[in-house]
């Protein structure tokens, strides 16, 4: 079984990225299945059963989703293998730009939204930098001019790593991803596997449910913002 | 000398795009004269961890940042003499068995009712269809084809699309775009090419905008002006897909000119006469797929140019009218 992970900003089309990646998958004969993460709630769940595509449903609540994900991918995987599923998608939401779900030797997609604005590619962290591919959606409602200026930044972002446009609607695009999918190394087991890149670290009574604002409720890791004006008359 | 070695501040200044990242990522700088390992292995721990990058990983990433940028640099820009078109299939499955090639220059019109499948001949020549659409139609380049990477480069595709469902949607002034177009584009001077496309969008349309206007605020007919400006004279593509140019305030005939001027070709799905009988042939699509293709004959061509006088007339009209006047004289073209 293939495992791959594919993470986007929340809204950018994952899903309907997925769904039409999935369907090509299947009918080569390839039975596919998705672990989706989510943070409060998701509907997903059911679009993917109407699509008879098997799923299993994570929601973080209050933990970290990240985290969330990355001390629940190993049992995600083994229930693909008991579902004796050939490709595994992971879905996940990187909330804070800052995280990343990607794994070494796990193929890595990164999905981007055209509509987030040309300077969207310099501001997404290592879910972007550290993916193998990139999948831009979207991409048919902006300006050809927005289009190239976009894929450009993502070449910056992520030089060498493929980039495509990919419609969740029309499909345009699945094609290619699922040839790379196709591609992939399977992923017997996570025994070992490190993650491209540490997840933020967030350990503060905030984490544990602190609401109280002021200076003696801040222990832990806490990182203090500097202001220029301060900063002169040190 | 490796990229390591190369001292930080050089390497800033010789590589524009490495000095954006380094900023982008608010790493502090390097101390005088030190190299890029120095600084690298001189930055805080937590500043790696706050950006998101490892030691190692970030100087792969600069490493591959200069050779992707000396790439783009370095390519030649696509040359697209013909587009080679290898029918596939209707809707109800029968042979479209037909090859069409579209030359560099040339205008092909793509005309039939609405759902009739305009748009999918369209997509199918967008993603360079190789059988593995539901048309099962194929696309050459050059007669041959295409090499999978041209596939794969959606910011130096060769096929630009302009649709009435595209916007501008980024916070920018039109010359701020522009400028950041041309840069992405590695033209060397970009303030110049600006200033071009501008001028040469305001040629295309009835009302002419300034170049720090936002370009989300432009007009119908500025947007799309601008949006063919570009396409002209600064996307890399040299086959350009037109899914129908408003008759809002854009000069048809000189856009059209514009476009087949820097030997592109040029693909437009229309409903307007004035479009269709421009081109030297049109494809009639029925029921999925190209039911006939038409040259466009000498009485076509001399019916063109008395529409065009009809338009003329028109848009006179429409330009008075705006101008607060009367529209009381007798119109004989129009009897």
């Amino acid at each position: 079984m293939q495992l791959i992970t594919v993470a986007g900003s929340p809204s950018v089309g994952k899903t309907s990225v997925i769904l039409q990646v999935a369907k090509l998958l299947k009918q080569d004969g390839f039975a596919v299945g998705v672990a989706k993460f989510d943070a409060l709630s998701s509907d997903d769940g059911r679009l993917y059963a109407q699509h008879e595509i098997p799923v299993a449903v994570g929601l973080a609540g209050a933990l970290c989703p990240d985290h969330y994900f990355v001390s629940n991918i190993e049992d995600c995987l083994a229930w693909g293998q008991r579902q004796g599923l050939d490709v595994l998608l992971s879905e996940s939401a990187g909330l804070c730009n800052r995280c990343s779900p990607h794994i070494g030797g796990v193929l890595a997609i990164c999905v981007v939204d055209a509509l987030a604005g040309v300077h969207t590619p310099k501001k997404i962290g290592p879910m972007l930098r550290l993916a193998d591919l990139v999948a831009i959606t979207k991409g048919d409602i902006v300006s050809q001019v927005e289009r190239e200026v976009f894929a450009f930044h993502v070449r910056l972002a992520n030089p060498g790593a493929p980039a495509l446009f990919c419609n969740g609607l029309t499909g345009q695009g699945a094609a290619d991803l699922a040839r790379h999918i196709r591609a992939a190394a399977p992923t017997p087991s996570l025994e070992g596997s490190r993650l491209r890149f540490s997840m933020p670290s967030a350990v503060c009574p905030y984490c544990v449910g602190e609401t109280a604002i002021g200076e003696t409720h801040q222990r832990g890791n806490v990182k203090k913002m500097r202001f220029a004006d301060r900063e002169e008359s040190r | 000398m490796s990229l390591a070695e190369l001292p930080f501040a050089l390497l800033l200044e010789r590589h524009p795009q490495v000095a954006e990242f380094v900023a982008a990522l608010a790493l502090p700088s390097a101390a005088p004269g030190a190299s890029l390992a120095q600084w690298l292995a001189g930055l805080p721990d937590e500043a790696l961890f706050d950006a998101g990058m490892q030691r190692g990983q970030l100087l792969d990433h600069l490493e591959r940042l200069v050779a992707e940028v000396r790439a783009l640099a370095e390519a030649p820009d696509a040359r697209v003499d013909s587009l080679t078109l290898l029918g596939g299939r209707d809707k109800s499955g029968r042979a479209e068995d037909l090859e069409l090639v579209f030359r560099a220059g040339e205008i092909v019109c793509i005309i039939g009712p609405t759902g009739s499948g305009k748009s999918r001949l369209l997509a199918d020549i967008e993603c360079l269809a190789q059988g593995d659409t539901p048309t099962g139609r194929r696309v050459l380049i050059n007669g041959a084809e295409p090499p999978a990477e041209r596939r794969y480069a959606p910011d130096r595709k060769l096929v630009a699309q302009l649709s009435q469902n595209m916007n501008f949607v980024v916070d920018l002034s039109a010359r701020e775009l522009i400028e950041m177009h041309a840069r992405c584009r590695m033209v060397a001077d970009p303030q110049g090419m600006a200033r071009t496309v501008i001028a040469c969008a305001n040629a295309l349309t009835g009302e002419k905008f300034a170049a720090d206007s936002a370009v989300t605020q432009l007009s119908g007919g500025q947007t799309r002006a601008l949006m063919i400006a570009d396409a002209a004279l600064l996307s890399a593509s040299p086959v350009v897909l037109i899914d129908e140019i408003e008759n809002a305030g854009v000069d048809r005939k000189r856009a059209l000119d514009l476009l087949v001027g820097g030997a592109k070709i040029v693909l437009i799905s229309t409903h307007d006469p004035l479009l269709a009988l421009r081109g030297a042939r049109r494809l009639v699509i029925r029921n999925g797929g190209i039911a006939e293709v038409l040259d466009t004959s000498p009485a076509e061509r001399r019916n063109l140019q008395r529409i065009e006088r009809l338009d003329a007339g028109l848009m006179g009209i429409r330009e008075r009218l705006r101008a607060g006047l009367r529209i009381e004289e007798e119109l004989p073209w129009a009897e």
